[in-house]
């Protein structure tokens, strides 16, 4: 973190003649937020932290936890690629993240009971394929790292508009196809049987996953994926009883974990090496092990019928 | 309640049967699991469709929706051969599984109001009318005070009510409900029996899966029994200890004492058209 950290003030404060470690420690309080990287990384960890669980809640009510973490691997190749032919790897990750979704949909959707292990061969090889392609084109294992385990701190403009680009489809198909999402996961042939075209919102849920993925990837990174998108969902419905409830509090889980690991990480930069993404997915989890004992407490008092109904319409909206 | 029993625009086919399945045959997996069956269901009709465990009943209730490619035969809905019918909206299905569960909790009135998305513009959100359609489902079943609760959180009754308030919600005219009764204790059922009726008040036609038909048995017209994926018997209702006779000899030695005992017919065309099958009671013209 401090490598990167320095690296990002390093650019941010060219004309500092005193060296970029009396620039770091110089910084304090709000003016951290006052550099132009800070708020780059604030923005993609907004924008990061409400798209991934909105993804995320469709991915664990289907009980597909683990697509994220899949997609992440195959993205590994597209990132790889993207370094190899000096394209931009968010791209070339957002092409390969699709390609790899709608195999993985195409896999899941035939049902074989080989479908668990096509699967798994398909992730591995995505992994394989990626750090094998970055090793071709010359790259270090540092390079790709930045990928693998997310440097928020070193995000381009660039990179942050396309971020925000992607992360506002995702959140608006993710919220505006609710009812026809949750209705296809919730009962798949009901769906059918009603006329909605199943195989279109299942293959909506899977190129969502792929974007999210590739919105992620420079937040916690790719290997860390899916624990942004599925670990605000779990949280939220420890002490939820709807759908709308749990996609929303999820979103907003995610914004303030992703939100908090960072400027905890930033500050904690002072005195350690803290990387962001690491610091967000184990504060998300901090948060899960908080809410499991008021989601036991709240599911002991309905079982009791102590329901508590304005408790109730606060959380459904 | 008004805004469901609202009487229906009378849509084009609505003369036609709900049902017709000529010569039907289903295969899983290359085993033929229905043969040559053919059944017609009029409107208004409330049929029950019974017989043993893996005698085809759950399987011809899919094949009629769709779920199940049919591997021979002709089926129309509502006079509208099945490849053409686009219409869903009119058809409503209540599955066998009980306990829709998923990784996500979700309300009463959340599964409820997904059967109104037949009904429902894309991008839109639900109009008041489509509100005030979806509380009258739930309160038909009886659920009115459970709204807002998690669904995994309900009785299997209850659960099992919920997706018929799913079914209700997009105000079908043609319901299917596969073994609404199984595992549902008796006031449940009452109450099952109950929100049917009111359907039935309302001219809609339904198609039953039932083992066992309880307290639904006063709202049966008409019983058909499958044994080995072949009609054995289409005639008027079934009394619940008829249910039982999942066995040919059985029906056949207590049928004919029977107060319900139905016109009968042989059925030539099939081949083994020995005792047994001399109950098969073939379709009244219309």
């Amino acid at each position: 973190m401090r490598r990167l950290l320095n690296d990002a003030v390093d650019e941010s404060l060219t004309e500092t003649d005193d060296g970029v470690d009396a620039g770091v420690r110089a910084m304090s309080g709000f003016e951290l937020f006052s550099y132009g990287f800070m708020q780059r990384a604030l923005i993609a960890a907004v924008f990061t932290g409400l798209a991934a669980p909105a993804v995320g809640t469709y991915l664990v009510q289907r009980r597909l936890s683990l697509m994220g973490d899949g997609i992440g691997h195959v993205a590994v190749t597209g990132v790889a690629l993207g370094l190899l032919t000096g394209a931009s790897p968010t791209w070339t990750a957002v092409v390969v993240c699709l390609l790899g979704a709608i195999a993985i949909e195409l896999i899941r959707e035939r049902g074989h009971a080989g479908g668990d292990v096509a699967l798994a061969l398909l992730f591995y090889g995505g992994l394989a394929g990626g750090v094998l392609l970055s090793g071709l084109g010359g790259k270090s294992a540092a390079t790709l790292q930045e990928y693998l385990f997310g440097s928020i701190t070193t995000i381009s403009i660039g990179d942050v508009i396309l971020t925000m680009v992607l992360a506002a489809v995702v959140i608006l198909i993710g919220v505006g196809l609710a009812p026809q999402l949750f209705a296809v996961a919730q009962d798949q042939e009901y769906a059918q049987i009603t006329g909605l075209h199943v195989r279109f919102y299942n293959m909506t849920v899977a190129a969502l996953a792929a974007v999210s993925v590739t919105v992620a990837m420079h937040t916690v990174g790719l290997l860390l994926v899916s624990a942004l998108m599925i670990i605000p969902v779990a949280t939220a419905q420890q002490v939820t009883s709807s759908f709308r409830a749990t996609l929303y509090g999820a979103m907003v889980l995610g914004t303030l974990t992703s939100l908090g690991g960072l400027v905890i990480a930033s500050f904690a930069s002072y005195h350690a090496t803290v990387a962001p993404g690491p610091t967000i997915v184990l504060l998300g989890l901090a948060c899960f092990i908080l809410a499991w004992p008021l989601g036991t407490l709240v599911r002991r008092r309905r079982r009791l019928g102590a329901t508590n109904p304005r408790l109730e319409e606060a959380l459904d909206g | 309640m008004s805004v469901i029993r609202t009487p229906r625009t009378p849509s084009p086919g609505l003369d036609s049967p709900p049902i017709e399945l000529i010569d039907g045959e289903v295969e899983i997996g290359g085993v033929p699991i229905l043969r040559h069956l053919d059944l017609t269901v009029r409107t208004g009709e409330f049929v029950a469709l019974m017989g043993a465990n893996g005698s085809g009943k759950s399987t011809l209730v899919r094949a009629l929706t769709g779920l199940r490619p049919l591997a021979g035969g002709r089926l129309k809905l509502f006079g509208t051969p099945y490849d053409d019918f686009k219409d869903w909206r009119r058809v409503g299905y209540v599955p066998q599984r009980v306990g829709a569960a998923s990784g996500v909790p979700a309300s009463v009135w959340e599964v409820v109001a997904s059967g109104r998305l037949t009904r429902r513009k894309l991008l839109r959100p639900l109009s008041r009318a489509d509100r005030a359609i979806i509380d009258d489902a739930i309160e038909v079943v009886g659920l009115a005070g459970k709204a807002r609760e998690g669904v995994s959180t309900l009785s299997g009754g209850q659960q099992q009510r919920a997706l018929i308030a799913r079914a209700l919600a997009g105000e079908p005219d043609l319901f299917f409900l596969d073994e609404p009764t199984a595992g549902v204790d008796r006031p449940n059922q009452a109450a099952l029996a109950d929100a049917l009726e009111r359907l039935k008040a309302r001219d809609a036609t339904i198609v039953l899966v039932a083992h066992e038909l309880g307290p639904l048995e006063r709202l049966v017209d008409r019983s058909v029994v499958l044994r080995d994926g072949e009609k054995v018997y289409d005639g008027p209702c079934l009394s619940d200890a008829d249910v039982h006779a999942s066995h040919f000899d059985w029906l056949v030695s207590h049928h004919h004492n029977h107060e319900h005992t139905p016109d009968q017919a042989h059925d030539s065309h099939r081949p083994h058209a020995s005792a047994p099958l001399d109950c098969t009671h073939e379709e009244a013209p219309q």
